[in-house]
Parts: structure tokens; C-alpha cells; sequence
């Protein structure tokens, strides 16, 4: 469904991503998994069209997205759960779930969508009409994911979704994540929890510095003892 | 008692066009935090041609705004994508430079076309009566500025809260990036706020017009320059902060002219700008967030 190519992203001077691949299949979740500043996010960022790669080539439904923009990008199906959940906090839950769907037309679905939203998370319908930024961060977490479903993404990017959550809601948030991917979606999820990640993923890489040092299906990494060492705690 | 309901009659009118410029500043710090020196002198733009519609196409004033406030829509795009789109990633002191550069290059050239003379806006484009409510005197100047004005603002809240595109304006105003990642355009949603902007200082321009009677190329500056303060004074890129501040200056402007002397006028309305700002320098309506995350 997505393969990105070898791709060479800088920030400025900073070369953020070297001759970067990963491939995601269509219905699978796939995890990239690193430590802080390896380059994660700004892969997704990359695949997402805000940054753009300097060399190298990102297909998706045989597609060259390379040098698309951010906003032909959602309306390919592909839509972002962003780091730091990013929710428009002067906004209502409402206003911030319609903001999801700002490049869809059809009413009807997207009134039915939002029941689904609400019907997921009923902490969002409950406070549908509260300012986004009076929520807790677990409900930020679930708006953020809503709002990005409200595209009704084929490929949803998720941006280390359970961080600064209480370990219980992280359990939550990795159960949905696996039941948006259940019903059709395909998911690429970036994580510094690795152990989390990989029980639910499929296939997954591991990104140091910018370079892919390893990949492999899930169950393989997790018993591999680089992985383990590095990223498991033992 | 009644002279106070008069200055108050007065005040509201000005504040009224105060608080139609103030918007316009507010809104594009908002969304690109800059203050743009040139709105008032876009201002000044609307104003004449508003004139020039009264009096060469003959148009009633209320068309003579419509179409004011088109031009200078299209003028305050134009603008944005010709002087600040290129500096958009630069540091913020040089678009402030190159604001101030657009607001010569406008009065300037107005100058150059149509000479520094001042031009009297006809009477027969506006006529005035004079009504006598218990003792005030109510001009249909200050019925037909505050009225515009209030239906303007009232539009422009519609817009706002409930559209799609105002929606889009303050998800961009709030988070850019994220915004993007909703697949709002950046670019156009600020091409439109600038629209918005400018089509109500012309607006307000031709309510100038039509209220002082005469207009010239310079006649922006300080109208501008005051809506500016009543912007930061509401607490700048918050919207009911702009209206709120408009009316307040008008209204202070008004009381020290009639009870004091018009000469202490702006040296008031500064100073209690100046104790607001000692007092809550995030203006009246700001929250203290310090810098936007």
C-alpha cells in the first residue's frame, strides 16, 4: 500500500532521515519503533507531505507521493494522529471532530461517522460541546484519533499515542487501536513503547539515528536480542 | 445627563468604525502574527473608492461600500501574496519592515494618482437629517455607521463560528501544522482572512467618508494607528477583544473631547492604554499563556 524509497529528509543542516525504507501492506499494522530523536516522527511527517524528502521516492496505491502537499495527502487516505495529540484546544470536541472532515462533501456520512466517533468514545459525546483543551489527556488521545477517522483515512499514521497516558488508559488506546485496524483500516504506528507495539503489530522496524538498523515481523523482533536489550528493558 | 447620552451617541459610532478596523488587525495577527501597518491605509483605499463610486459611477453608499469592500479584498490578497507570502519563514521583524514598507508604497501612490489634496465626499450621497430623541441629537451619520457596522461585525461572528471556512480560520489560527494535517489549505485560509480583514476596514473606510466628510491619502494613519491600540488593548488576535477595545476607545475619545478638550483626546486614550497594558499586558480579553505553544 505505501513504500517509501530510500529517502533523505533535513531539517535545515540536520540530515534527519538516511536512505530511510519501510514498506506498509495493505490491512496490516506496522511499527516503527526508537528512542526520542531517532527520527520517528519525522518520518510520519514526511509520509504526511509537512516535510519533504530530498531524494528518494514514497509510493502509495502506486501513486508517487513524494512532493505531494499535506492537504492532497489526507484527501489520498492517508490522515495523522500527531504527536502530542494536537488537538485544537480553543475548539469544541465537535468543532475539532468536524475540523477531521474538512475535505469531505457528504454530509450524510459524516454525520453517520461522528455517531461512530461518539459511539466509540462516549467520554467525546458526553462533552461534545467542551473546549478540546479542558480535556484530559486520555480524552485528548481519543479526540485526536476521532478527529483523524473523521477523514476516513485508508492509511492512518499514529504518533506515539500512548505516551504521557497512565498505563491503564495505554492498554485502552492499544485495544482501539487494534479494532480500527480490525475493521479495514491499516495502521503505521510510530512508538517508543515498543512492548506494547509489537504485541499488537504485524510487522515491525527499528529506527536509530535515522537509519533503519532492523525489521522484521513483529514476533521476530521481539525475540530478538538486540531489540530486547535496547528497547524491551532486558 | 444628556450631554453624557450625547458623547455616548458619538462615541459608539466611532467606536463602532474603531472596533471594524481593530478586527482586521486582530484576525491577521492571529493567524500569521504580524501586525500589518498597511490595513489602515487600506482603509484609506476603500475610502476612495467608495468615493469615486458615489461620484463617477453614482452609486448609492451602500453599493459605494459593497464595492469598497470587494477592491479592497482583493487588494488585501493581493498584498499578502505579492509582500508577506515570501516571508512567511522569516523572522517577524522583517515582514513588520516590509508592512510598513507596503503602507508608504500605498499612500504614496494614492498621492502620485490623485494628489495630496483632500476630496469631500458629496453630500447628495448621503444625506443627513437630524433627529431629536429627548434632547439628543441622533444624526442617520451615526445611525447609518453604527448600524453597518453591527451588521458587519454580526456577519463576521457568523462566519466565524459557524462556517466551515471560519472554522478552518481559527484551526489554522490555533495550530497550523495540524491544521495541514486536516487537509486545510494554509495558504488559501489566509488569503481569505486577509480578505475578510480588508474588506472591513474599507468598510470602514467609507463610513469615515461619509462621517467626517472628506478624505485623503493620509487620512488612514491615524484611525489605523488608534484601531491598532484598541486591538492590543482587547488583547491582540482575539476577536470579541477587538470589538470591545474599538468601542472603549471610541467611547474614551468622545468623553475627553466633550468634558475635557479635544486636545487631550489621544493623549488620554494612550495613557489609559498604557495603564490597561501595566495592569493585564495581555489586553483585556488575553489569556497569560505567554508565547503559543
Amino acid at each position: 500500500m505505501l513504500q517509501v524509497k530510500e529517502i533523505d529528509v533535513y531539517y535545515g543542516a540536520i540530515h534527519a532521515l538516511k536512505k530511510l525504507s519501510i514498506s506498509v501492506e495493505q490491512g496490516s499494522i506496522v511499527t516503527l519503533i526508537g528512542a526520542n530523536g531517532a527520527g520517528k516522527t519525522t518520518t510520519l511527517k514526511t509520509i504526511s507531505g509537512l516535510l519533504h524528502p530530498r531524494s528518494g521516492s514514497m509510493m502509495y496505491k502506486n501513486q508517487d507521493i513524494t512532493q505531494v502537499n499535506p492537504e492532497k495527502i489526507v484527501g489520498l487516505g492517508i490522515s495523522q494522529v500527531p504527536e502530542g495529540r494536537r488537538v485544537f484546544p480553543s475548539m469544541s470536541v465537535l468543532e475539532n471532530l468536524e475540523m477531521g472532515a474538512y475535505l469531505r462533501k457528504d454530509k450524510k456520512q459524516i454525520a453517520k461517522d461522528m455517531d461512530n466517533v461518539f459511539e466509540r468514545f462516549p467520554r467525546l459525546k458526553e462533552r461534545y460541546k467542551q473546549m478540546a483543551g479542558t480535556l484530559s489527556g486520555g480524552e485528548q488521545q481519543m479526540l485526536a484519533i476521532g478527529r483523524a477517522l473523521m477523514a476516513r483515512p485508508e492509511l492512518l499514521l499514529m504518533d506515539e499515542p500512548s505516551m504521557g497516558l497512565a498505563p491503564l488508559l495505554v492498554k485502552e488506546i492499544f485495544e482501539i487501536i487494534k479494532d480500527i485496524n480490525e475493521r479495514g483500516t491499516t495502521i503505521l504506528l510510530v512508538e517508543q513503547n515498543a512492548n506494547m507495539a509489537l504485541s499488537i503489530a504485524d510487522k515491525a522496524y527499528v529506527i536509530e539515528t535515522g537509519e533503519i538498523v532492523l525489521h522484521g515481523s513483529a514476533q521476530e523482533l521481539m525475540n530478538s536480542e538486540q531489540v530486547k536489550k535496547a528497547y524491551l528493558g532486558g | 445627563m444628556q450631554e453624557f447620552l450625547q458623547q455616548m451617541v458619538n462615541g459608539l459610532s466611532l467606536g463602532a468604525i474603531y472596533a471594524l478596523i481593530a478586527l482586521g488587525y486582530t484576525m491577521v495577527y492571529g493567524i500569521i502574527m504580524l501586525i500589518n501597518f498597511a490595513h489602515g491605509d487600506i482603509l484609506m483605499v476603500g475610502a476612495y473608492i467608495g468615493f469615486f463610486s458615489v461620484v463617477v459611477l453614482g452609486t448609492n453608499i451602500f453599493v459605494a461600500m459593497a464595492i469598497a469592500m470587494i477592491a479592497c479584498a482583493v487588494l488585501g490578497v493581493v498584498i499578502e501574496k505579492v509582500a508577506y507570502r515570501p516571508l512567511r519563514n522569516s523572522t517577524r521583524i522583517a515582514a513588520l519592515i516590509t508592512a510598513i514598507g507596503v503602507s508608504f508604497f500605498l499612500e504614496y501612490t494614492t498621492i502620485f494618482f490623485l494628489t495630496p489634496n483632500q476630496r469631500v465626499y458629496p453630500a447628495e450621497a448621503f444625506p443627513v437629517t437630524n433627529y431629536d430623541v429627548m434632547g439628543i441629537t441622533l444624526s442617520s451619520k451615526d445611525i447609518f455607521v453604527f448600524i453597518s457596522a453591527v451588521v458587519l461585525m454580526v456577519i463576521l461572528q457568523y462566519i466565524i463560528k459557524r462556517t466551515k471556512t471560519g472554522k478552518a480560520m481559527r484551526a489554522v489560527s490555533l495550530d497550523k501544522e495540524a491544521a495541514m494535517l486536516m487537509g486545510i489549505s494554509v495558504d488559501k485560509t489566509i488569503s481569505i482572512t486577509f480578505a475578510i480583514g480588508s474588506a472591513l476596514a474599507a468598510a470602514a473606510g467609507v463610513m469615515i467618508g461619509v462621517y467626517y466628510n472628506s478624505i485623503n491619502p493620509l487620512m488612514g494613519i491615524i484611525p489605523g494607528l488608534k484601531a491598532f491600540v484598541a486591538a492590543v488593548l482587547g488583547g491582540i488576535g482575539i476577536i470579541p477583544g477587538a470589538m470591545v477595545g474599538g468601542f472603549l476607545m471610541g467611547i474614551l475619545e468622545t468623553l475627553v473631547s466633550g468634558y475635557g478638550s479635544s486636545l487631550y483626546r489621544d493623549a488620554v486614550a494612550f495613557g489609559v492604554l498604557i495603564i490597561i497594558l501595566l495592569i493585564k499586558p495581555t489586553g483585556l480579553f488575553g489569556k497569560n499563556t505567554g508565547e503559543k505553544v
